[in-house]
């Protein structure tokens, strides 16, 4: 099991570094420049081009990319462009804070989907499994800023339910020891700002968790359809096992082994999402910080933050290879 | 024994399948037998002649939608078709118990054996923790698996399918049942395994006094293990006899010709096999006369008039107008 985690850890260096070379080239392939970027419209060239001096992009690529790995590998990669702060530092401030809405979009998918889509299919075609199938459809058809915009719209401005916007009310006088809102109010004995974090991630993490939802929902409809047909579910039967058992021990436990892929890669895909969802709400995350990062040609910011987020990515897959081989005997790695 | 009250008692019971906007089938169709306490029952028949259905509708296993169950099925006095579903739960496992045909895909794959054993313990015997894990152990040796206590902790992909037959035998007996019904229980193991899993469940039949009803399509196994065997064809019964009379004197065609086809190695070399002409067509045919009509050697004309009356002649019963002769060796053809 070590070995497997560590052999797939290793994998990571090669993808990094592919993907830090992919990611160099084609961010100076686009059209524009941080020094423009920086200096607006009527920058002159003399003024282009004195930036682009002190920050060195005048050197040939390899040259940037060689600085640029070599800070790197010491977790250095440089200052923002438009905040003039460290990458790492923004990083700090900014990861918390999708890493709590992405938790909160998973709970709200998982809490929702897997007990939806077994009684989908425990009540095969019924109402109850019509509205399950059409209503992740339209789950996955509705572009996430549009759902993000309607509930904003409709929960914030019109009924005034949640705020509209931002992780705390201003008003809260809170300490952030971790970065995750919620966490932060209950070590620090603040509930009440627990509280308002709470009611700020609600509607961002429904419109973030609104694919993952329809997702989670089908996939284990489609499982325990098949699973209530295995014969080892009719053998429970003949024991006489309370339905309860029968659920629990034999359905759900087959059931949900494709769920828990689905669930791995759908947790990877957040940091995408998260990208408009964090734009709508305001919300100060990577999400957002990324979408003006890219306007801004912000390339230190770019590099740092694309490539933790890959490594995240197959963290979070190999998190789930190592659930599957626990929950799966059958795939249980040596 | 024999002349007991009947502990099990099927009457004319009927299953039929109904699917939306397809015909509806009937794979059961009036089939009645008896179960005496001790008694082993063969009920046999090729694939599709509703033997399975009947087990899986004896044991209220049949999905409820889309199926149409008739007649009765008497244990104890309750008629077990319209006992409400958790009193149904309480006499399946415990007293009465099924083996089924697939040891590979009857045994959930992501739970421990001893699990699966104890659970049915728990359920019906107010077992639990330790005493459960012996008792599972008890029973995993007492149907030969070695190691018992290692075995309760590995799962079903680390044992034989043999071993995993038998550790759904060990389940099955675990509350001591007083039927147990046995649905083809050796076809998906390897021949040599097939006689061992045979053997076993005389022997544990017999030790526990449980009645046996062997599915089977094989008239070998009856041949060594039942007392009374009943044929079906088409989701009708078409012969019941005791063994002795029905092996030493096939009187329905349909057994004539499964006896035959059967191969012999007392027979000599190179005599081909006699197969019986044609397969059991899907939709029953009994409104049209005799389904087998079409596929008999004894056909004559009243045979495709009508569906022909079960009959009890001497001691046996038998669906048939122009049975084969009392003395006609069948066997030796």
């Amino acid at each position: 099991m070590l070995k497997f985690v560590v052999r797939r850890l290793l994998l990571l260096v090669p993808i990094l570094f592919g993907l830090s070379v992919l990611l160099f080239v084609w961010l100076r392939a686009l059209p524009g420049g941080p020094a423009q970027a920086l200096l607006g419209e009527r920058a002159t060239a003399e003024s282009v081009a004195r930036i682009e001096a002190l920050y060195g992009l005048n050197d040939p690529w390899y040259v940037q990319y060689w600085k640029f790995l070599s800070a790197a590998v010491q977790l250095d990669f440089g200052n923002s462009a438009r905040t003039n702060r460290p990458v790492t530092e923004e990083m700090v401030r900014t990861f918390p804070a999708t890493f709590e809405l992405a938790i909160a979009a998973l709970i709200f998918a998982i809490g929702i989907g897997i007990p939806l889509g077994y009684y989908a299919a425990r009540k095969y075609g019924s109402w109850l499994d019509n509205l399950s199938v059409s209503g992740s459809l339209l789950g996955v058809a509705v572009p996430v800023f549009f759902l993000a915009y309607i509930l904003k719209y409709v929960f914030s401005v019109q009924l005034g339910w949640f705020p509209t916007q931002g992780r705390q009310d201003p008003r809260i006088d809170a300490d952030h020891p971790t970065g995750l809102y919620v966490l932060d109010g209950i070590i620090t004995g603040n509930l009440e700002a627990s509280w308002d974090a709470i009611m700020h991630l609600v509607l961002p993490a429904i419109a973030l968790g609104a694919i993952p939802l329809a997702i989670i929902v089908r996939i284990t409809r489609a499982s325990v359809l098949d699973v209530v047909h295995e014969d080892y579910v009719r053998t429970a039967e003949a024991k006489g096992l309370w339905e309860r058992t029968i659920t629990r021990r034999h359905v759900l436990r087959n059931a949900l082994l494709p769920v828990v892929t689905v669930i791995g890669l759908q947790a990877g895909l957040l940091f995408s999402g998260a990208i408009l969802t964090e734009t709508v709400f305001a919300f100060d995350g990577v999400g957002r910080f990324i979408a003006e990062a890219i306007s801004n040609r912000d390339y230190a910011v770019l590099q740092g933050f694309i490539l933790v987020i890959a490594a995240m990515y197959v963290v979070v897959n190999l998190l789930v290879d190592v659930s599957y081989g626990l929950i799966d005997p059958r795939v249980r790695v040596r | 024994m024999i002349d007991s009250e009947p502990l099990l008692d099927v009457r004319e019971l009927s299953v039929t399948f109904t699917r939306k906007g397809g015909p509806t089938v009937r794979a059961v169709d009036g089939v009645s037998f008896t179960v005496r306490p001790g008694e082993t029952v063969g009920l046999v028949g090729e694939s599709g002649s509703g033997k399975s259905v009947t087990s899986l509708a004896v044991m209220g296993l049949l999905p409820r939608r889309g199926v149409e169950v008739g007649g009765q099925v008497l244990f104890d006095g309750d008629d077990l078709l319209t006992l409400p579903r958790d009193r149904m739960r309480d006499i399946r496992g415990r007293d009465i118990a099924m083996v089924f045909q697939d040891p590979m895909s009857s045994l959930n794959p992501v739970v421990p054996i001893g699990v699966q054993v104890t659970e049915v313990l728990e359920r019906h015997q107010d077992l639990s923790g330790d005493a459960a894990r012996s008792a599972a152990a008890e029973l995993l040796s007492r149907v030969g698996i070695p190691d018992p206590t290692r075995r309760l902790k590995e799962y079903p992909h680390q044992l034989s399918g043999g071993m995993r037959q038998r550790a759904l035998i060990a389940m099955a007996l675990a509350c001591r049942p007083r039927v147990l019904i046995a649905d083809e229980p050796t076809t998906a193991l390897d021949v040599t395994i097939q006689a061992q899993i045979i053997e076993l469940l005389k022997e544990l039949v017999q030790d526990t006094g449980a009645a046996l009803v062997m599915i089977t399509h094989d008239l070998g196994i009856v041949a060594g293990l039942c007392d009374t065997v009943h044929v079906m064809y088409s989701g009708r019964i078409v012969e019941s006899a005791g063994r002795r009379e029905l092996f030493a004197q096939p009187r329905h065609p349909y057994t004539g010709g499964l006896l035959a086809s059967v191969p012999r190695l007392d027979a000599p070399r190179g005599r081909p096999l006699h197969p019986i002409p044609g397969s059991p067509t899907d939709v029953l045919r009994w409104s049209r006369g005799c389904a087998f009509a079409p596929r008999c050697p004894n056909r004559i004309e009243p045979c495709t008039d009508g569906p022909p009356p079960l009959e009890s002649i001497g001691g046996r019963s038998l669906r048939c107008l122009n049975p084969l002769a009392e003395t006609e060796e069948v066997a030796a053809r």
